[in-house]
């Protein structure tokens, strides 16, 4: 038989560059900045542009590990939750006279904590969904704030420490600093390392990455207290803003979250996506609200707006991949009727 | 191994049956209060709605999926009847009920369909509309509430009326349980939502509609939540936008400590019965012995994680068991 | 012309790029079995999903007992009296085996829409009685052996008074009594004046049972022979298309030392006392029946489940593998039986797929090289003979045979030292066998001990230097390829009292 030549570069074709998720997402954003301009003229500064993630992007932190999450083939909803318990601990031992730097380290290492809880659960019964893990964590850890702290709020912060939420350096917000590095790094991990592509391969196919060598419950356990810290961060950052905590702080985050990662093009069946597409997410979704701000449409009009936008995502992904979607139940029936897979009719 | 597998099963239900007896002892014994006729009429009353809606969450997880916005829909469907009803004050309370099944069933149609026609993952479905519904009754309601004032002494009767000193609401529980029972057990439609739960390729296979099945759970479920929010309305006497804000995790929690199965397929209406029973003591018994309420969502949450353990562990040693006797 | 209860002429049906079937006819005389073989991808699945309704064809004609037929969807075709008995069992674990033999059709009460319990327990009973099968109807199936449950599959055709019945590979699972078992009942289900189409692997299945064979290749019909005017040699030139000449081109490899050792090894409920080991340069075949625990045996050994005792040597040196990462570490690769499944991601392309294993050594400190991720899988891709365009093709668009290549070639990305082919060539074309062959030999030659694990005898005999048999979890026999036999094999291999 003839040597075969294998290629090892890739075709660029401009179509498949312009046909990325990605550029409707860059579109829309740009709809809505132009949206946002007309409808205040003060609009269109540089400062509208730094300060006001200054608003929202405490939540961002959550979107970064949850895409992780979400490419695992999972899902985490005990974020929120954790967020809270980790601010309503961190509030109680500052007045139980723990230095405020400890307080916030306490703060990150609670929120660590919960997301191993996580993993651990998830891991060792493997016969549960992460839905159900996380659903029952979620309770817990809101719980045990609510016992921690009943309805009380708990405030009074050192005022270096609101600072975190609210100051700058050279004029950029230190939350947007704070967010941009974590955004490279969750990036660059996701997408440049041995690590990331073990993340990939465990959404893809979780039996052949386990025959594969991948320690995957040491992958998802990993993913998981990633999510916590960040979690632990998302706390930090908001309870700065507010300037006080409470047991409900942070109360519908998970959903805003997942919606701004399944808006960003990663799959619910798990195993694609790119971290660009929950970023842009953000900022979108980020800036719609302000938007809404600016027209006095009432906050609890933008649940229905995410809401909205979690289905409608989900909706177009799916009409676009659909014969990847099909195949996962349906042709999973004709797997059962037939050989292996349906492209095994097609060998040559 | 059947015997194991029947075995397991009914100790499972013994197993709730005898915490429930140990659970009434020990409150009885802290509090005299308890185990009378006025507070056990409280208990079953409070409960009734929990069971309405924990049969509609036993369907829904048979088939594999979970619905996270029943809390939602019963928050919009009570605040659009008790909307209506402040309108309206001659309406007959009927009609009330007709209305917010009426929005119920419109919410669970387009979640169903989503779900089964678009292979929306249930999780993101009804994450998504628990929002869009919240927010809705947000929107109807202007962020204002409706008061017992506002209501008809008729449209309050829902809940607070009665035969033979039975109150309404669980007549009406004990009513759909039974009906639910005949219908999951007897009919050819509810053992199809065991099939399509049990084996979902083999459904598609053998001709069972399998999609037709999951848009009918929905469907169902948000018919149920929709009558549970007039009920909860009318019992509360007050319609508000965050009316039953998380009731969802309650309803998953009798369920799955009922014994109905997270991964679909299995699940009998007796657990169900019970493990709503024995999450209603939970919550009026724990007030009852000075547990403070804000201890009530971190002993939900500790119960429903417990529930699927012990469910994973029951069967993990079954299938031990089971090995065993195969052993060579 | 003898009468037809079911024909069909001039059936094609393509999909995106790919010609399923290409003009294929098959016809079915009431009350014979009929053969229908073909290699893998020959369409026989293609065909069968046509006649159940699975698929329509988008150009043919179907007729059944003469008359033009429409297919839409499975319940036209039960309606048709047409049922289908599928490879795996496609039951309803957590329902009763009553429930699973009448779903879909359950006798209903008119006024109360009731289920008549008590009827379908009985009709249920009166089924199996029918069968010779004595389990308890209100068993839940998931209770049920895989034989048990194939019955059950074979008591719902009839409850639908089937008069066509479609088994597919039902003998792949089965024990060997229980396959006598089968065929009995297959029998009798013929002499009830039910048309079988009895689609397998096995020639022994043809033999016993059929009385007519039809050949599909490469999505094409070949033709129909009555089985007493055709030779086993024939059939098969049939298949192929060729005739094949040193299928087994095992080549003389000098033997080293002892590589690796197995002692002892035990796992509750799937294998006692397995002890065997390989020397370098050598394949050591593991054969025996189905469910004879060799699969179970070789994923302990890879860390997939964890023996309970026993102990694993590799070049001397004591292993205590917890973990399929671990087993790559130090030198075990594993080829899984399910490739499709446990073998790749089908929806990555190639360099990725080839790099998984040993994805640290593309790496420093985590950071991925993919140039010399690509590189490398250049190399062994072309080593290998994949036929593919390039790194980036996506695992799923390669044939089967390509396929397996590949997921060698994830071993050798790395520094094994043992490998373990679990079926290398379960449902590969015939070319690709040969090459998978070859590919072993080189395996061979470069010193790596080889434990291929293959239920196909002609490729034990004609492949390995010694052969390890196992039955009922235990290692039954060990013997030197050159003196052994089928024969001897099987002998070794079947349950005592049964003969081969």
């Amino acid at each position: 038989m003839a040597e075969r030549s294998i290629r090892v570069d890739k075709g660029w074709s401009w179509r498949s560059f312009f046909l990325q998720w990605e550029w409707l997402l860059v579109l829309i954003f740009i709809v809505v900045n132009i949206v946002n301009s007309t409808l205040s003229p003060y609009y269109l500064t540089a400062d509208t542009f730094l300060s006001t993630p200054q608003t929202f992007l405490d939540q961002a932190f959550l979107v970064l590990p949850m895409t992780m999450v979400i490419i695992l083939g999972m899902i985490d909803i005990s974020v929120a939750s954790t967020a809270a318990l980790s601010a309503v601990i961190m509030a109680v031992s500052f007045h139980a006279g723990l230095p405020m730097p400890l307080a916030a380290l306490l703060c990150l290492a609670v929120a660590t904590v919960c997301g191993l809880i996580n993993g651990i659960l998830i891991t060792r019964f493997k016969e549960l969904s992460a839905v159900i893990v996380t659903l029952a964590t979620m309770i817990i850890y809101r719980g045990i704030a609510y016992v921690i702290l009943t309805d009380q709020a708990s405030g009074d912060f050192p005022s270096w420490y609101a600072a975190l939420g609210w100051g700058s350096v050279g004029g950029v917000p230190i939350i947007l600093v704070a967010f941009a590095a974590c955004a490279v790094i969750f990036g660059l991990l996701l997408h440049s390392t041995s690590f990331g592509r073990r993340v990939f391969a465990i959404g893809n196919n979780l039996t052949a990455s386990r025959y594969s060598g991948v320690k995957t419950d040491a992958v998802i356990v990993t993913v998981f207290v990633l999510t916590g810290l960040m979690a632990g961060f998302t706390s930090l950052f908001l309870t700065s803003r507010m300037g006080s905590t409470r047991p409900n702080v942070a109360q519908g985050y998970e959903l805003s979250v997942i919606a701004m990662v399944v808006l960003g093009g990663v799959s619910t069946a798990g195993g694609k996506g790119r971290i660009g597409g929950p970023l842009l997410a953000i900022f979108i979704i980020g800036f719609l609200n302000y938007g809404l701000g600016l027209v006095n449409i009432q906050a609890q009009s933008l649940l229905i707006i995410v809401g909205l936008l979690l289905i409608l995502s989900v909706l177009v992904l799916n009409v676009r991949f659909r014969n990847r979607h099909q195949r996962s139940v349906p042709a999973a029936a004709k797997m059962v009727a037939g050989e292996g897979q349906p492209n095994e009719d097609r060998n040559p | 191994m059947k015997r194991t597998a029947t075995a397991s099963e009914s100790f499972r239900e013994l197993g709730l049956l005898v915490f429930i007896v140990i659970i009434c002892v020990a409150v009885q014994l802290r509090n005299p209060a308890f185990l009378t006729l006025s507070n056990i009429g409280d208990l079953l009353t409070n409960t009734a709605i929990l069971s309405i809606l924990s049969v509609g969450m036993m369907m829904v997880i048979l088939t594999r999926g979970i619905d996270l916005s029943v809390g939602a829909t019963i928050a919009l469907a009570g605040m659009v009847s008790a909307l209506t009803v402040n309108s309206f004050r001659a309406i007959s309370p009927l009609v009330s009920v007709l209305e917010g099944m009426a929005v119920g069933t419109v919410a669970g149609v387009l979640i169903g369909i989503l779900i089964a026609r678009f292979n929306v993952l249930p999780i993101i479905a009804t994450l998504g509309f628990m929002n869009v519904l919240r927010g809705l009754t947000y929107v109807v309601s202007k962020g204002a509430w409706v008061s017992a004032y506002q209501m008809s002494d008729g449209f309050k009767g829902i809940a607070t009326g009665g035969v033979a000193g039975i109150s309404t609401p669980i007549i009406i529980a004990v009513v759909i349980n039974l009906a639910f029972f005949y219908f999951i057990n007897h009919m050819k439609t509810g053992r199809q939502i065991y099939a399509v739960g049990s084996n979902p390729e083999a459904a598609d296979i053998s001709g069972i509609p399998r999609r037709r099945i999951i848009l009918l759970v929905y469907t169902i479920q948000g018919a149920l939540a929709g009558l549970g929010g007039v009920i909860w309305v009318a019992k509360f006497a007050s319609a508000q936008s965050d009316t039953a804000m998380g009731f969802e995790l309650s309803v998953i929690a009798a369920t799955v400590l009922g014994g109905v199965s997270i991964a679909g397929g299995s699940g009998k209406v007796s657990g169900l019965i019970l493990g709503t029973i024995l999450f209603g003591i939970l919550n009026n018994a724990l007030p009852l012995i000075n547990v403070s309420p804000f201890w009530q969502q971190a002993i939900q949450g500790v119960v429903i994680l417990a529930a699927v353990l012990v469910n994973v562990m029951v069967k993990r040693n079954s299938q031990r068991f089971a090995l065993r006797r195969r052993a060579i | 012309m003898a009468e037809r209860i079911l024909e069909l002429t001039h059936i094609t049906k393509t999909f995106p790029g790919v010609r399923a079937l290409d003009d294929v006819h098959f016809d079915l005389i009431p009350g014979e079995i009929h053969a229908l073989i073909g290699e893998n991808g020959a369409g026989k699945s293609t065909l069968i999903k046509v006649i159940t309704g699975v698929y329509q064809p988008d150009a043919g004609e179907i007729t059944i007992d003469g008359r033009a037929v429409q297919i839409h969807g499975p319940s036209d075709s039960q309606r048709l009296g047409i049922a289908a008995i599928y490879q795996h069992v496609t039951c309803y674990p957590d329902l009763s085996v009553t429930e699973n033999i009448f779903i879909g059709h359950e006798k209903i009460h008119s006024l109360t829409r009731k289920i008549d319990w008590r009827d379908l327990h009985e009709r249920a009973g009166e089924l199996l009685g029918q069968l010779d099968a004595d389990f308890d109807p209100r068993a839940t199936m998931g209770s049920l052996s895989v034989a048990q449950q194939q019955i059950v599959e074979i008591a719902k055709a009839l409850s639908a008074n089937a008069r066509i019945i479609i088994m597919d590979e039902p003998t792949a699972p089965l024990t060997a009594r229980e396959s006598e078992d089968l065929y009995r009942i297959t029998e009798g289900l013929r002499d009830k004046g039910v048309s079988i189409i009895f689609i397998s692997h096995r020639m022994e299945d043809m033999y016993r049972l059929a009385s007519r064979v039809t050949v599909f290749r490469d999505s094409r019909y070949v033709g129909t022979w009555r089985l007493d005017e055709i030779t086993r040699e024939q059939v098969i030139t049939h298949m192929v298309g060729r005739e094949i000449t040193q299928f087994f081109p095992k080549r003389k490899v000098t033997i080293g030392e002892e590589i690796f050792r197995v002692e002892g090894l035990s796992r509750t409920g799937y294998f006692k006392d397995v002890s065997f080991s390989v020397r370098r340069g050598e394949i050591l075949a593991m054969t025996g029946l189905i469910g004879a625990g060799r699969t179970e045996v070789c994923e302990a050994i890879y860390g997939v489940t964890r023996a309970d005792s026993g102990r694993v040597f590799l070049e001397g040196e004591e292993l205590h593998i917890g973990s399929p990462a671990q087993a790559i570490q130090k030198g075990i690769g594993y080829l899984p039986e399910d490739r499709l499944r446990q073998g790749l991601v089908l929806d990555w392309d190639l360099a990725k797929n080839v790099t998984l294993p040993t994805l640290e050594t593309f790496a420093t400190m985590g950071w991925l090289h993919p140039v010399r991720e690509r590189a490398v899988t250049k190399e062994l891709a072309e080593k290998l003979q994949v036929r593919a365009g390039s790194v980036f093709d996506l695992a799923s668009t390669l044939s089967g045979g390509n396929q397996q290549k590949i997921i060698v070639a994830k071993l050798l990305a790395g520094k094994m030292k043992v490998i373990i082919l679990d079926e290398p060539t379960k449902g590969v074309d015939v070319g690709a066998k040969t090459a998978i062959f070859s590919i072993m030999n080189d395996l061979a030659e470069a010193g790596y001990g080889i434990i291929m694990i293959s239920s196909e005898m002609p490729e034990v005999l004609g492949m390995s230097d010694r052969i390890v048999v196992m039955r009922d979890g235990r290692v039954a026999a060990t013997m030197d390829t050159a003196g052994s036999s089928q024969e001897k094999i099987l002998r070794a291999a079947m349950p005592e009292g049964v003969t081969a």
